[in-house]
């Protein structure tokens, strides 16, 4: 628990707000200290917690699939690599049964998202007080700062911002093949030709700014509820952890119903940190076919 | 929960470990999966191969094995009758050899027998003539009488 000093509003403001390092209105950079010094740098800022919890996940899976692969033999496997092996596998027969273009990306790209997302949503399962609780002290007697200033969020996938720089990069990505595969014109056509069309030439000019309105929410909502949902679904999940937490304050009864709920809600938290893992390579690699198709009908 | 420089900095790591993970991570793996696929569908080969060829090498034993079999059965049915021929020749020359031995020994019989009646008849005459002699006690005319005692012994 984070001490007796906490209202139970602010335990769980505290466990929302990121560790933020930006630049304050008066130039300087330095970290922030409360909710207002976030206001204040606004865009101007980086989310240090999610950001370098994403990149050491990210290297992490770098660096044990690349010991593999540097290993790869094709002798019998050792446990790891057959891991590795599984995983990629796993990945290689959902890409070659939704994607059935020749494209050297889409697969390395969707076994990334498998992996890094998994393991960005792991973090969710880790107790939820540990790691923040470590940050704290180690802010405080290591850096010398209030310890009430140290804001540490363990899980990337819980800041929008990660989940929609990702489905940010997929929407660039949609775009591209888009616009490479069907060419602009090609890519025009789509949007504008359905899903009302008419051979009357007129009446088609007339649909053209409809399709074109429609089809473009169409396709800005692909990226957007991405993220969203991989967001959603672990910013709640990492709420109820919070709210289960809470109960550790509330004497020693409620504290073990807490600890059961806790266990419980962990459980199924397996599901669903995996389950939004593969939904998100899912989409994308089917986000990828639809740029690649051509010509058919919608 | 605002936006910031985070969203940007997530759009190059993640661009980063994608490539990172085309150009490092997935041609090994992919590689060393598909070469093991190789293999196996090689051993596979290898093993249909090895028992059709082990099917044909029984079936060409079997076969040996029964050509061995008719012949050997030849060999024996051929000196079977082989032994029966011999048996059967040497039979033949037995009962030849008997018969001839019995036809000399029946002919010296004959020969003997002949003999010993001839000697048997000219002492007859002899003999009857003497008897005669000394019964009537005169003398027969040899001549006269000789024709009658021929007669006679031709008669025994």
């Amino acid at each position: 628990m984070a001490g007796d000093t906490l209202t139970q509003a602010e335990y769980i403001n505290h466990h929302l707000t990121n560790l933020t390092y930006g630049r304050f209105e008066d130039g300087h950079w330095g970290f922030a200290h409360n909710a207002d010094d976030i206001a204040e740098m606004g865009v101007m800022a980086f989310n240090v917690d999610s950001l370098g919890w994403s990149i050491f996940l990210g290297a992490i899976f770098f660096f044990l699939f690349r010991g593999v692969a540097k290993k790869a033999s094709s002798g019998v496997p050792g446990k790891m690599q057959s891991v590795v092996e599984l995983a990629v596998t796993f990945v290689d027969d959902n890409v070659k049964s939704m994607f059935h273009h020749k494209n050297k990306m889409v697969a390395p790209m969707a076994l990334t998202i498998l992996v890094w997302v998994f393991f960005m949503n792991f973090m969710d399962l880790i107790a939820i007080d540990l790691l923040p609780l470590l940050a704290q002290k180690f802010g405080q007697y290591a850096l010398g700062m209030d310890p009430h200033h140290v804001y540490f969020k363990v899980v990337p996938t819980t800041d929008p911002n990660i989940t929609l720089g990702m489905a940010a990069c997929v929407f660039l990505l949609i775009l591209y093949y888009s616009l490479t595969q069907k060419g602009p014109v090609g890519f025009f056509k789509e949007l504008s030709m359905h899903p009302f069309s008419s051979n009357n030439m007129v009446l088609q000019v007339f649909f053209m700014p409809i399709n074109l309105v429609l089809e473009l929410v169409n396709l800005i909502a692909k990226p957007v509820s991405l993220g969203l949902r991989l967001f959603g679904n672990l910013y709640a999940g990492e709420m109820i952890f919070i709210l289960i937490a809470l109960m550790y304050g509330g004497g020693f009864i409620i504290a073990m119903f807490g600890g059961a709920l806790q266990i419980i809600w962990a459980l199924f938290h397996i599901l669903i940190i995996s389950l939004q893992a593969f939904i998100f390579m899912v989409l994308t690699i089917v986000y990828m076919s639809m740029a690649y198709d051509t010509g058919e009908d919608h | 929960m605002n936006f910031n420089l985070t969203f940007i900095g997530q759009m190059i790591a993640f661009a980063v470990f994608i490539y990172l993970t085309m150009k490092f991570i997935w041609p090994p793996i992919m590689e060393a999966i598909a070469e093991r696929q190789k293999q196996i569908e090689d051993g596979l080969a290898q093993a249909d191969r090895a028992k059709r060829d082990l099917e044909l090498a029984q079936e060409s034993a079997t076969d040996q094995l029964r050509e061995a079999k008719d012949e050997a059965a030849g060999i024996i049915d051929a000196a079977n009758k082989r032994a029966t021929q011999i048996i059967d020749e040497a039979k033949e020359s037995a009962r030849e050899e008997g018969d001839r031995i019995l036809n000399a020994a029946q002919a010296e019989i004959e020969q003997e027998f002949n003999r010993a009646k001839e000697e048997l008849r000219s002492k007859l005459a002899e003999l009857s003539v003497a008897g005669a002699e000394k019964i009537l006690e005169s003398s027969v005319d040899q001549n006269a009488h000789s024709d009658m005692l021929n007669k006679l012994a031709a008669q025994l």
